[in-house]
């Protein structure tokens, strides 16, 4: 493999991997905070149509970034009432976020659109296109550094720079402010933050909240940044691969970063060579698909360890009399 | 209660008694839904073609899970509809079980082959078509590489794909042909996110047309391609449109064509196997207003006598599903 194509792959891998990172740290503010969230997939499908509806009505796509977030906080926000409010079963709930989505998305689509579920595509503004960083095109001659800089950093949509500028964000959140070390412990101990004095339902929904913000964000990316239109079902079971990667990372902002990127790069490798021969054997296409799943598998069993998720989390919080 | 149950009752004979008076054609339709720009859609023109020509009405019913297959079928059956056309593979199973329970029904299912006394399976050559857009392929490419993306790994899209080779290396023997699956799982069909990745490696790769055979996923195919400025080929129903100027073609198979002819035989519908190929107008390729400019006439001249020949029998494309082999990789 020469270099260029290792750029390739690599560029391949941040591509694949900002929709996972995005719905993976939505997930870890959510289940940190003690509200288990497998409705992920059905926030980001949500977020997905909206977007691509409202960016095609109204040829922004920033708008449609607004609607994709809004359509996924109001998903956020039943989660929130079926777990904080009517303390009901938060997979239960997430379950049926998941199946309202798949169904919504369709039936909204055809009925704006008629185009079996789908949305027109989007041209020029109504899409995020790629952003050239300074200088790429000066340097991108330049060896080893040149592509690095213009092939590999530069050409992103700017969803992608802000999905990984929230890593290190989310990393301060939750280490370095006084918000996140009541965020933490409401996932922990919600009994002690409740001694005192703070408000558990006040901040369990600020974590529901900021998780649709994120996938809000990581569906607009799916629907107007990597594609151009919103199709049935496009997401594809990311979200469940993000909360793999949730519990790979153990609940942290990092290695959920490192996570994300390993499930980018395992696809990435998955997308460009599907003819892989070892030892002269090539290996069947079923299994270098299933690759990234049985390395999954590999790690978690043998190189993780054991992951606690936090211990309050997929309970409702209960005041004591 | 009681007024409830009347009413139902009353509502349920009547459906009953005028569902017996009726024998008009039932159209199903498969889970892509009626207007999905592709084959659902195409479908339903050959009905509405045979509507507005007999003056006749059709029942349709569009399917919204997969537990309404058999539902819809029998219900249609009961209601006395005749003949019952279905779209899609997937109605095989159950058809097999419903059709010998209405042996006075004759249904017909397109894509798919059932052996039974009053089904009429309708399947299409679609090597003959794929390797018709694979030569044009070939001589539209200057790298000399080119693409196909399949959607799920199954042994039709295996069809496509041979004859797609087949095509691509009549024209150009030292052609190079990269050829992608988008998974295993019928999520396959619906990832225009992985079409688009599976895109932007073949073309670093060096190919420069690319064949979609893989339905949704292949929107993202065909809008990647348009994106980096390459060529992209659709498949199914005439997807020129989609980037007029950037879709070198499609691979049309005329599902529109078979409903019809289907629902004008009505009652006396034909059963047994019935294949749709180059010979008969079941596949062709699409020429339109947006693909024009990217035709040359030395072009469309190869692939016209191609057509002949294979019309006539002088050319065989090899069947992929004949021998579960391709002769060429």
């Amino acid at each position: 493999m020469d270099f260029l194509t290792l750029i390739e792959l690599l560029d391949s891998t941040v591509r694949s991997a900002t929709p996972l990172l995005l719905a993976c740290l939505a997930g870890l503010y959510s289940e940190r905070a003690g509200i288990f969230d497998i409705g992920l997939e059905g926030k980001m499908l949500a977020a997905a149509f909206f977007s691509a509806a409202i960016a095609f009505m109204t040829g922004s796509a920033w708008l449609g970034l607004l609607a994709g977030i809004g359509a996924s906080l109001v998903l956020s926000v039943i989660h929130g009432l079926a777990s904080i409010n009517y303390r009901g079963n938060q997979l239960i709930s997430g379950v049926a976020i998941n199946f309202l989505a798949a169904g919504m998305t369709v039936l909204v689509a055809e009925d704006w659109f008629s185009e079996g579920g789908r949305t027109p595509s989007l041209e020029g503004s109504a899409r995020f296109g790629p952003i050239k960083l300074p200088f790429a095109d000066q340097i991108a001659d330049t060896p080893v550094v040149g592509p690095i800089y213009a092939g590999l950093l530069s050409g992103h949509s700017v969803l992608v720079y802000v999905a990984f500028a929230m890593v290190p964000v989310t990393w301060w959140v939750l280490y370095r402010s006084r918000f996140g070390l009541r965020l933490r412990a409401v996932g922990e101990a919600p009994e002690a933050v409740d001694t005192a004095g703070v408000s558990v339902i006040r901040l369990r929904y600020s974590a529901v909240i900021i998780c649709g913000v994120l996938c809000g964000v990581a569906g607009a990316y799916l629907a107007t940044g990597l594609q151009a239109n919103f199709t049935k079902d496009m997401t594809a079971n990311r979200g469940f691969i993000a909360l793999a990667a949730l519990i790979f990372a153990k609940w942290r902002p990092w290695y959920a970063l490192a996570a994300c990127l390993l499930f980018g790069f395992l696809f990435a490798i998955e997308t460009r060579f599907q003819n892989i021969a070892l030892f002269g054997v090539p290996l069947p296409l079923q299994l270098v698909q299933a690759l990234p799943y049985i390395l999954t598998v590999v790690i978690l069993a043998g190189f993780v360890g054991k992951a606690i998720p936090p211990r309050a989390g997929g309970e409702a919080y209960v005041k004591e009399r | 209660m009681t007024f409830v149950h009347k009413f139902l009752s009353t509502a349920a004979a009547l459906a009953l008694s005028a569902g017996a008076a009726l024998s008009e054609p039932a159209l199903i339709f498969d889970l892509g839904g009626k207007f999905d720009k592709s084959f659902n859609e195409a479908a339903f023109n050959g009905a509405k073609r045979w509507a507005d020509e007999s003056g006749g009405t059709f029942r349709e019913i569009e399917l919204q899970s997969e537990a309404q297959r058999e539902q819809a079928l029998r219900r249609f059956a009961e209601a006395g509809a005749n003949p019952i056309v279905m779209t899609g593979f997937a109605f095989g199973n159950v058809l097999g079980e419903v059709a010998p329970d209405y042996p006075d029904t004759k249904f017909a299912i397109i894509d798919m082959v059932v052996d039974a006394p009053n089904v009429r399976s309708v399947v299409f050559n679609e090597h003959e078509g794929s390797y018709l857009v694979g030569m044009m392929a070939a001589m539209a490419s200057t790298s000399g590489t080119v693409g196909f993306i399949g959607g799920m790994d199954i042994p039709l899209i295996r069809k496509f794909a041979c004859g797609y080779v087949q095509g691509v290396k009549a024209v150009n023997p030292d052609a190079t042909v990269i050829q992608n699956m988008t998974g295993t799982t019928p999520a396959a069909w619906n990832d225009p996110v992985k079409g688009s990745e599976l895109t932007k490696a073949q073309i670093s790769q060096g190919a420069d047309v690319v064949y979609a055979a893989a339905g949704g996923t292949g929107v993202g195919v065909l809008q990647t391609a348009a994106d980096e400025n390459i060529l992209s080929i659709g498949v199914d129903s005439n997807q020129n449109y989609m980037h007029p100027g950037k879709v070198l073609t499609s691979m049309m198979k005329r599902v529109d064509n078979a409903v019809y002819e289907a629902m004008k035989m009505g009652e006396n519908l034909e059963t047994g196997f019935n294949v749709m190929g180059v010979a008969n107008g079941g596949i062709d390729y699409a020429m339109d207003e947006h693909n024009a400019p990217l035709v040359s006439d030395e072009m469309k001249a190869a692939v016209d006598g191609a057509k002949d020949q294979i019309a006539s029998g002088a050319l065989a494309v090899h069947d992929y599903m004949s021998d579960n082999a391709c002769p060429v990789e």
